[in-house]
């Protein structure tokens, strides 16, 4: 295709003309804001901007309809993640299809860059992230998270549930449920992000 | 792949090369090696041939390159497959024969030492000291070859192989005096940064005024230094991404672009026509918006503030489109290497449309703000003039340096992700002022939207992701599914993309110009060598000679045009 190459005109005739024009801009948007409602801000904190259903914020751990957590301790997140900020340890479980949990899990969100790769990487859907944004602590310790806190979080229902696997991606009902739980006890609805 | 060879035994290949001809006839037995590796053309010569060989490249009627890009250093510490040490490496351009070289020389350890080139290139001057910084190479002749990045209190050389990642040093003076009052003068010292309301971001320049007159200045930069490049040769290829993020934090998503288009060269993989487009569309959606911060805080220096609050609506509208794609705003890091983390949502192409309508409205009102207002005009006409050749000798990029009437883009020069399907112009300048600077971009971003709206037509369907087990992770669907996709998926996350052996040079046309990552891989998980070429690192080298002779005030409006991001520029 093709491609030009063209010399910027600098003749603009600048003069005192465009001076008005831009006053009458500037006066314009004040009035739209003013009386149309045009404005561009909200007013934080009563107000909320409406966030992505894609939206990367605090980690959500899912759980099992019996409320143990999902994860099987692979280390996959942690392996992946580049901030390095997630700390497992693992338990064992009697049954035979789980073996596997974690006795700890820890997420220090202070160093987390929220990046989403912890989400990707993990091949159980045991980690998503949620909408939730509003990341306030009076103390560093207070801002790692453990894993009862990322299991059963108060704020996960009212933001919803952010980055997750791409329903497209994911065919298999039976790995919703833990999804499910979600909605049931959280309202909060799995499906294609939308606007 | 990479094949070194004698001269003796060239082959022809090669030296059809011309640049690979001109230098074995000139330099004979001092030619050491030359690759032809993913289409890049490397040649290795002895160190004592390393000026006559980068004149040569600039000089010779059939070569011209004239562009200069990079010089780095390289510790090849436990290479056995490498003659020395170190070496230093520069990459040149040649913007009429539009060819790109890379030059390399080995070092030996037990003497450092080097040529300096800054004779020939001006922009050579904080590479070497850089090269000096980091791995302790020395440049015989170089003026002022003291820390850049790290501060006068740092021991040792952070990028050598042997440097211990995490190793601290604690900075208790800094560097007060970069300048000297000359005796018996009543000139006066005045800092402009690190922190300064008109400086845009952290780094310090020192002006020697004479009344309103700068006689003398000199710039300070690394505070902002967080060595990426060493933090990247600990990461695995994916987990730079969201690094890049970092580097110019205006228009982030074009640094993960071109950080997935240098490792897709290196591994030979191309993305599919879907992420390639959807790429496209959001890099010039980010570049609309790199050149809106730039143009109106630029302007606010000035203390024009109405354009900024114009086009920072525009500019909210595109984070939100972004974080529609990928669930953030800033730090987007959606790309993935071979395509993308996800596929956009399924309102993705009228929400381009409506974003864009929205956004060149903004755009709209402040041309009409500014473009031919007298004031403006009067503070930006012929203010910080910077030749074609010194453009060229000190390696500017982007806007900057077509502002100063070198016909350049790499979108256009070396097509990548598609950008040769659409129609666009390259816009340039005549002078090199500031108001050529700004016109420049000004068209840009006409022609970015010109570009997205091509895009959004022809938007292709089909994967966002190579079918390639080797460079992505597969469906989560068969990962859940079944063991062989489980494992496979295990395997790449505990070792990574890995790369063949080798060299590139990945270059993208970011916002503020050429962003390059110059990559050598050993063939294992991590990166062995990564060197990014920032654009605006050669632009701010220029701003203390550009002041010289001015007036205070039109530093400011200088140093808003040149666009440094203080990420970037200080990796």
């Amino acid at each position: 295709m093709a491609t030009r190459i063209v010399t910027v005109d600098r003749n603009t005739r600048p003069g005192v003309g465009p001076i008005l024009l831009g006053m009458w801009i500037t006066l314009r948007n004040m009035l739209q804001t003013l009386f149309q409602r045009k404005g561009a801000t909200i007013q934080y904190p009563e107000e909320n901007r409406p966030v992505s259903t894609r939206y990367r914020g605090i980690h959500i751990l899912t759980v099992r309809q019996d409320g143990s957590p999902k994860c099987v301790a692979c280390y996959m997140c942690a392996t992946v993640c580049p901030a390095e900020c997630i700390y497992i340890e693992a338990g064992e479980r009697p049954e035979k299809s789980i073996e596997k949990y974690p006795t700890r899990f820890e997420i220090d969100l202070l160093r987390c860059v929220y990046c989403g790769f912890c989400v990707d990487a993990c091949p159980e859907e045991a980690i998503i992230m949620s909408r939730e944004n509003n990341l306030v602590g009076t103390t560093r310790a207070e801002l790692v998270i453990d894993r009862d806190r990322l299991m059963s979080r108060a704020e996960t229902a009212e933001h919803g549930a952010g980055y997750r696997p791409d329903e497209h991606d994911v065919r298999r009902p039976v790995r919703l449920a833990a999804l499910d739980r979600l909605s049931k006890e959280h309202g909060i609805v799995p499906g294609m992000p939308k606007r | 792949m990479a094949s070194a060879t004698l001269p003796a035994a060239l082959s022809p290949a090669l030296l059809e090369q011309p640049a690979v001809r001109v230098l074995s006839e000139a330099l004979g037995e001092n030619l050491l090696a030359a690759t032809d590796f993913r289409g890049e053309i490397a040649i290795t010569v002895e160190r004592k041939a390393w000026y006559k060989a980068v004149s040569l490249l600039r000089d010779h009627p059939e070569l011209e390159f004239k562009l200069f890009l990079d010089l780095c250093g390289v510790d090849f510490f436990d290479r056995e497959d490498q003659p020395e040490r170190f070496a230093v490496v520069l990459h040149l351009y040649s913007v009429s024969k539009k060819r790109h070289v890379r030059l390399r020389t080995p070092v030996p350890e037990s003497d450092p030492k080097v040529q300096t080139i800054i004779p020939l290139f001006k922009g050579a001057n904080w590479f070497e000291r850089e090269a000096w910084d980091m791995y302790g190479i020395v440049f015989d002749g170089h003026p002022n070859l003291i820390r850049l990045l790290t501060h006068d209190a740092f021991v040792g050389h952070p990028l050598r192989k042997d440097y211990p990642q995490g190793q601290r040093h604690v900075l208790k003076e800094p560097r007060k005096w970069l300048l000297q009052v000359p005796p018996e003068s009543e000139h006066m010292i005045v800092n402009l940064g690190p922190s300064h309301p008109a400086m845009h971001g952290c780094f310090r320049v020192q002006t020697l005024l004479d009344g309103e007159i700068v006689r003398d200045a000199e710039a300070e930069i690394g505070y902002m230094h967080r060595n990426f490049e060493k933090m990247a040769e600990a990461r695995t290829y994916w987990q730079v991404i969201p690094y890049t993020d970092r580097l110019n934090y205006c228009s982030s998503f074009m640094n993960g672009h071109g950080w997935a288009l240098a490792v897709e060269k290196l591994l030979g993989v191309q993305a599919p026509a879907r992420a390639e487009a959807v790429r496209v569309i959001l890099s010039e959606f980010s570049r609309i918006m790199d050149h809106f911060v730039c143009i109106s805080t630029n302007v606010v220096d000035l203390g024009a503030i109405t354009p900024f609050f114009v086009v920072f609506r525009g500019r909210e509208k595109i984070y939100e489109l972004l974080e529609s794609c990928c669930g953030a705003r800033l730090t987007v890091s959606y790309v993935r290497i071979g395509g993308l983390a996800q596929d956009v949502p399924d309102d993705f192409v009228p929400r381009c449309r409506e974003t864009l309508e929205f956004v060149m409205d903004a755009f709209k009102q402040m041309d009409e703000l500014l473009t031919r207002n007298i004031i403006f005009n009067n503070r930006f006409r012929d203010i910080g003039v910077l030749s074609k050749e010194d453009a060229l000798s000190y390696g500017w990029a982007g806007p900057c340096l077509r502002g100063s009437g070198v016909e350049t883009d790499v979108r256009r020069d070396a097509p990548y992700s598609g950008y040769d399907q659409y129609d666009f112009d390259v816009p340039v300048g005549t002078t090199g002022d500031c108001y050529d600077r700004y016109l420049v971009r000004i068209e840009e971003i006409r022609q970015s939207a010109r570009i997205i709206r091509q895009a959004l037509d022809k938007l292709p369907a089909g994967p966002v992701i190579v079918d390639d087990r080797k460079v992505a992770l597969p469906p989560k669907s068969e990962v859940y599914g079944n063991i062989e996709s489980l494992m496979n998926h295990f395997k790449l996350v505990y070792d990574g993309i890995l790369p063949p052996a080798g060299e590139v040079y990945g270059a993208t046309e970011g916002a503020n110009g050429e962003l390059g990552y110059y990559i050598v891989s050993d063939g294992g998980k991590h990166p062995y060598r990564l060197k990014v070429r920032p654009p605006c690192y050669n632009n701010y080298q220029a701003y203390p000679e550009m002041l010289k002779g001015g007036q205070i005030a039109d530093a400011i409006a200088i140093i808003g045009g040149l666009n440094v991001i203080a990420g970037e520029l200080d990796r």
